[in-house]
């Protein structure tokens, strides 16, 4: 499915190398856990993965289902089934949640050739998916994103995760700033989600999320590379000991 | 002060290129004569008057309109879809045919034509006269132009609650270079009346809008403008409002070489309401000029202006706003906004907030900014799959969208929503 080769970047107008060489390799229907410490990368992979500008690949590739997606634009990686679910989303003041939603699902839809979605089978689906993550309609017609809670806002990252469809959805510590109920009923969302076809990053820097998402492969990363990688079991390593001994280890 | 020679000469050359408006009753003779003194007093608009720093009266002001070319609006228009009376104007002048039956519960309307032959009429009360007040503290020569030449329009006077808008649709249709419209309207009190207005009514269109709105009384403007992009205008509102009234006036703006809106809004009663806002985007050789005046003469009003402009390839955007409370307004609110967003480099846009204040127990605040499509943002929408043109859009009406949300109908605010969509649409071919 995603296939990172000596993957190398830097920020595009300084000097500062983010990433040092990862390798990963996700296979299909498998859930993939990046750990690590801060400044270690992580968001930076995820970041250049979708094709946010800012950063420069000095070397390497990532293949998903064979395309370079390194040489596409962001909205293509899209097309291509890539999906970011962003720490930080973007609130857009004006744009109903609704109206960005379909317009998303209808632009992919163009982008592989396919028809619009009708406007009464979108709102079944919208309507469907949106109860699992505890969206009510209230909030499907706010402006995207305005006056959410940290909750509200990654719940709704996963809910356009869900109406989109992705096969390679990347989790950007989807975690972070939410209590327990609201991190349960994201994972919930996330597992609902999970099938034979469709992998996931999830990059996190708790193992709490892995508890209720559960990784088939943990990887540890740090100074931008991924020094170490296990089963489950690593996990709870990292929560009980912190990084200092793996990254004593890797050196 | 004395009008520059330069400025006679204008003005004169400009007055005898105008053909005068069929004779009327006594009346409506005295208001035109006395503003073409009114007009002689102040010339028209120059280069070098304070009012037109951003934008250049040229094209308004010389004898001869610049060419425009007739443009098909195609099909379907906007408010076409609404429960409507609809009041058609072709080439500045009033068309019974093409027009509803001018009825309406509680409404009465007659084209100035007709009543300008009339010997008592109610609109003399105000025809000319709320756009002679509105000539202090700054001259608007072009508005006293009009109330002297314009010789037809609508006299619309709502004594209760309108039961559907009114719909005022200009037409261009012939070689006519220029047409001249004022319409007077009357809200009564506790009377409610929502008018429209669309469509190019002629290469150079000079329009005149004075509005009474009396205790209680409550008035809804939604005008959608351009498209022609040959077209010139320059339009002039002046509303009066008593105790507790409500004035609210939206302005789309789609293009359109050259627009200078005024809006000039007196609070004369104490608890009176006004709004004026505007969304405008436009491509090139599009300027667009907003210009308003606030007056606050009265406790315990509110005022908000909420100006908004798109611009791309060189277009210019202007905004003049004041706000003026005068001593004794107490416990006035006030608010201004004007932002533009700019798509590149080559457009520009000038703003001139101003606040003048003469009581001590108010709130006033004016704020303005041109910044550029949020670079987060746009990767954002691009990240679910948005090309960059759409989601460019997406963004250019999330912008736009605190002006439209000014309309109170939820059926006009999403109409004009789609017709900015339809248009962004359109551009991007």
């Amino acid at each position: 499915m995603l296939e990172i080769k000596n993957l190398h970047v830097k920020l595009k107008d300084e000097d500062t190398v983010i990433l040092k060489g990862v390798n990963l390799t996700v296979e299909p229907g498998r859930v993939h856990a990046i750990m690590g410490p801060n400044g270690s990368g992580k968001s930076t992979l995820s970041y250049v993965l979708s094709g946010r500008d800012g950063y420069e690949v000095t070397a390497g590739e990532a293949w998903l289902d064979g395309v370079n997606i390194l040489e596409l634009e962001p909205e293509e990686r899209a097309a291509a089934g890539l999906f970011l679910a962003f720490q930080y989303p973007v609130e857009i003041p004006g744009v109903g949640n609704m109206t960005f939603l379909r317009t998303a699902v209808n632009a992919q839809r163009k982008a592989r050739g396919q028809e619009e979605i009708s406007s009464t089978d979108f709102l079944k689906l919208v309507r469907e998916r949106a109860k699992t993550l505890d969206i009510d309609a209230e909030m499907l017609k706010r402006p995207v994103n305005v006056g959410f809670s940290g909750g509200e806002k990654k719940r709704n990252e996963i809910l356009q995760m869900a109406m989109l469809e992705p096969r390679m959805c990347i989790l950007d510590e989807t975690d972070s700033g939410l209590d327990v109920d609201a991190m349960k009923l994201v994972a919930k969302g996330v597992n609902a989600l999970r099938d034979a076809d469709r992998s996931f990053l999830v990059i996190t820097h708790y193992q709490r999320l892995l508890d209720h998402i559960e990784p088939d492969v943990v990887h540890i990363m740090s100074a931008g590379r991924i020094i170490r990688s296990g089963g489950p079991e690593l996990a709870i390593e990292v929560e009980k000991n912190g990084y200092a001994d793996i990254k004593a280890e890797a050196v | 002060m004395a009008v520059t020679q330069v400025k006679v000469d204008a003005t004169e050359a400009r007055l005898a290129a105008i053909p005068a408006p069929d004779k009327g009753a006594a009346w409506i003779e005295a208001a035109r004569d006395a503003a073409r003194a009114r007009l002689r007093e102040m010339g028209l608009p120059g280069r070098r008057d304070e009012y037109w720093k951003f934008t250049r009266p040229d094209s308004l002001t010389a004898p001869e309109a610049p060419a425009a070319a007739l443009f098909e609006m195609g099909e379907p228009q906007v408010f076409d879809g609404f429960d409507r009376v609809k009041l058609v104007f072709v080439d500045g002048v009033f068309d019974a045919d093409s027009s509803d039956d001018p009825a309406l519960a509680g409404v009465e309307i007659e084209r100035l034509a007709t009543a300008a032959q009339t010997d008592i009429h109610w609109a003399r009360e105000t025809y000319g006269i709320l756009e002679a007040r509105g000539q202090t503290p700054v001259p608007r020569p072009l508005a006293a132009l009009n109330t002297a030449c314009a010789g037809d329009g609508v006299l619309i006077r709502a004594t209760a609650r309108a039961e559907k808008p009114i719909s005022l649709i200009y037409r261009h249709e012939s070689k006519t270079s220029d047409a001249y419209l004022h319409h007077v309207i009357r809200v009564e009190s506790g009377a409610e009346l929502t008018l429209l207005e669309n469509g190019p009514a002629a290469a150079r269109f000079n329009k005149v809008m004075e509005v009474d709105i009396a205790d209680g009384g409550r008035f809804n403007h939604v005008r959608a403008q351009g498209r022609d992009h040959e077209r010139r205008a320059a339009t002039h509102i002046f509303a009066r409002l008593g105790a507790e009234a409500v004035f609210k006036s939206f302005t789309m703006t789609v293009n359109g070489q050259m627009t200078r809106n005024e809006c000039v809004v007196e609070m004369a009663g104490d608890d009176a309401v006004a709004h004026v806002a505007g969304a405008a985007m436009g491509d090139g050789d599009f300027h667009d000029d907003d210009t308003v005046f606030v007056t606050h003469d009265a406790e315990r009003c509110e005022s908000r202006q909420v100006f908004k402009k798109v611009l791309r390839g060189g277009a210019v955007g202007v905004f003049q706003g004041k706000i003026l409370v005068k001593a004794g307004a107490q416990k006035t609110d006030g608010y201004q906004i004007s932002q533009s967003l700019l798509l590149d480099g080559d457009s520009q846009f000038l703003a001139k907030p101003e606040l003048e204040i003469y009581a001590d127990d108010v709130v006033c605040s004016h704020g303005s900014t041109t910044g550029a499509i949020d670079a987060d943002t746009l990767y954002y929408l691009r990240s679910r799959g948005l090309p960059k043109a759409e989601a460019t859009d997406l963004l250019v009406l999330s912008f736009l969208a605190e002006a439209v949300e000014e309309i109170e109908d939820d059926a006009l605010r999403n109409e004009v929503t789609a017709r900015l969509g339809a248009w962004l649409a359109r551009r991007r071919g």
